[in-house]
């Protein structure tokens, strides 16, 4: 997992980023394989086509087609603008709300299109995760966030809100620093925190996807970090869709690359090929940071 | 340009020192806790007891809030987290008729359809005999006056949350309808608080409308169909008719003084409330 462009001359104690080279060796990374077979976990699948997307008749996306592959931190970038947070806020029809919306196209999620009218829009949801551009705590405790999601959808077992809030609050290192006061408003958490929080609040509705929203670009340099570290230790088991407006952050822990350009999807492929060898123009000129 | 802002605030500490000064005599033969636990109401030999009235006051306030609390939470709720924009138009514009009827029209409107409608079609199944002038035609005319002054002020609470908080909550697979109860009610609880008082300020000021179908009879109600005679109303009808009974005077002005108090307080402390909120959101 080297990239050209990954190369921080200036290594600067919050520009740490060895843990990326942690890659599991191979022993470990065969057992994991058939832990997984053992548990059969499903691939998930998520396959946008033809996606036209008209806010009061505006074309805002145009002709999406893509694949996200499962498992994997897929970054979309591109200037602002472009589209990227409407096509993040589609996949889990967080859009519906918008004044006006009209859609085209069918986006399948596990075979099911999320706009059939069959579709129930929460099952949806529960299926992706989302992680906003600013942390947004809900206005309860640092544990009903996170029992939130499970409450609502008919989790009453005291005990076993309370494994699902221990478990998901070690997932995201967050154990150590609230276990003493799990009861106490999720307000008063620091800003990396809280989104740490947010992040542990939507695994425990057992997502398949995690949708970030640039998730890290309110947050200072050593949360931020936090929170990379997180999706790469993350993306073992869940896809993680992340839009980014910071290039050096998709360097860093992209897999897969969509670059996307006033509403349309320019390229989308692996990292390597998108970074180091892109095949369109306007590609290699945003890289280059002719425009942003 | 000052003197004359200080002019409009001073009227204020004035009318609350003239109508303490007026109602001063009163406390010469009775205490102040005598006066307003006492239920003997008889001007003419000297006995002003203000207790009906006050029970009066706070039994309609009590079901005008009752009645137009859950109504209003929920128009607004719909208005803010489910309805189309156009809709949201047209309820704000018969809205802003309904705030602006004047309050007689109000009353006559329950002397005509509330009063008969109790005394003939609801009284009968739980007492014996009522005339239809009761606590609740007050309570219902008072609620039906106050929920266009809940709702908007609902509203405009509700669309003051950030749009993340609907977003996180609806993200992790909620209804709307639980993220309006779960989320939106919780976020905004002290500001429907701050909200709930200043109707309720309103609501124990508003005289004419309630005078016209409360019935006006001194007495402390024990039932829904029971009349009562709240403050505002002893004060109109009786000011100017009191002839040269002994201390009268003062006894209406300790009514207007009580009312003043209670407005005061509640206003007051409805704006404490609302200063924190916005503090708390910064």
């Amino acid at each position: 997992m080297k990239f050209l462009y990954r190369n921080p001359t200036r290594a600067s104690w919050a520009e740490d980023y060895s843990f990326l080279n942690n890659d599991l060796d191979k022993s470990a990374k065969e057992k994991l394989e058939k832990d997984k077979e053992g548990l059969r976990i499903k691939k998930s699948y998520l396959k946008v086509s033809d996606l036209n997307i008209y806010i009061h008749k505006a074309h805002i996306l145009k002709n999406v087609n893509i694949e996200i592959p499962d498992k994997k931190i897929t970054c979309i970038i591109g200037p602002s603008g472009c589209g990227k947070s409407t096509l993040l806020k589609t996949f889990n029809r967080l859009i519906d709300d918008t004044e006006g919306i009209k859609y085209e196209g069918s986006i399948l999620v596990d075979d099911t299109d999320i706009f059939d009218k069959k579709t129930e829009i929460t099952d949806i949801r529960k299926k992706m995760g989302l992680l906003s551009q600013r942390p947004c705590p809900l206005p309860m405790s640092i544990y009903d966030n996170i029992a939130f999601g499970c409450k609502m959808h008919g989790e009453r077992n005291r005990k076993k809100l309370n494994e699902i809030v221990e478990e998901q609050l070690k997932a995201v290192g967050l154990w150590e620093e609230v276990k003493n006061r799990l009861h106490a408003p999720a307000s008063k958490l620091s800003i990396g925190q809280q989104q740490r929080l947010c992040l542990a609040r939507g695994l425990a509705v057992e997502p398949e996807f995690i949708l970030a929203d640039e998730a890290t670009s309110a947050l200072d340099p050593i949360s931020s970090k936090h929170i990379e570290e997180l999706f790469v230790k993350l993306k073992q088991d869940y896809t993680i869709i992340l839009v980014t407006h910071t290039l050096r952050q998709a360097l860093r822990i992209a897999d897969h690359v969509i670059f996307m350009y006033l509403g349309e999807v320019i390229e989308a492929g692996p990292a390597d090929e998108v970074f180091n060898n892109p095949k369109q123009e306007l590609t290699r000129k945003y890289l280059e940071g002719a425009f942003s | 340009m000052f003197s004359i802002t200080v002019f409009s605030v001073l009227l204020v500490v004035l009318i609350g020192l003239g109508l303490y000064l007026k109602s001063v005599p009163i406390f010469d033969q009775n205490s102040f806790w005598q006066l307003i636990s006492s239920s003997e109401w008889r001007p003419g030999s000297g006995q002003f007891g203000f207790l009906p009235f006050i029970a009066g006051t706070i039994a309609i306030t009590l079901i005008a809030i009752v009645l137009a609390l859950p109504i209003a939470l929920l128009s607004a709720l719909f208005l803010t987290e489910f309805s189309k924009s156009y809709l949201k138009k047209w309820v704000f514009t018969a809205l802003d008729i309904l705030a602006g009827i004047p309050s007689v029209v109000y009353g006559v409107w329950g002397t005509l359809f509330i009063v008969p409608w109790i005394s003939e079609k609801l009284a009968p199944n739980f007492v014996e005999y009522s005339t239809g002038y009761t606590v609740l035609a007050g309570g219902i005319v008072l609620g039906v006056m106050i929920l266009p002054l809940l709702i908007s002020l609902f509203v405009e609470i509700f669309s003051a949350v950030p749009r993340e908080f609907r977003d996180a909550a609806l993200s992790l697979g909620a209804t709307k309808w639980q993220t309006s109860k779960f989320v939106i009610l919780r976020k905004t609880f002290p500001g429907i608080l701050a909200a709930v008082i200043l109707a309720v300020s309103r609501a124990f000021g508003e005289t004419i409308a309630v005078l016209m179908v409360c019935g006006n009879l001194p007495m402390v109600p024990h039932s829904l169909f029971d009349s009562c005679y709240p403050l505002p109303a002893l004060i109109a009808n009786n000011y100017g008719e009191m002839l040269s009974v002994p201390l009268y005077e003062s006894a209406l002005m300790l009514a207007a003084f009580l009312l003043f108090i209670v407005v005061f307080i509640f206003n007051a402390s409805s704006r404490a409330v609302i200063y924190r909120i916005e503090r708390k959101f910064k």
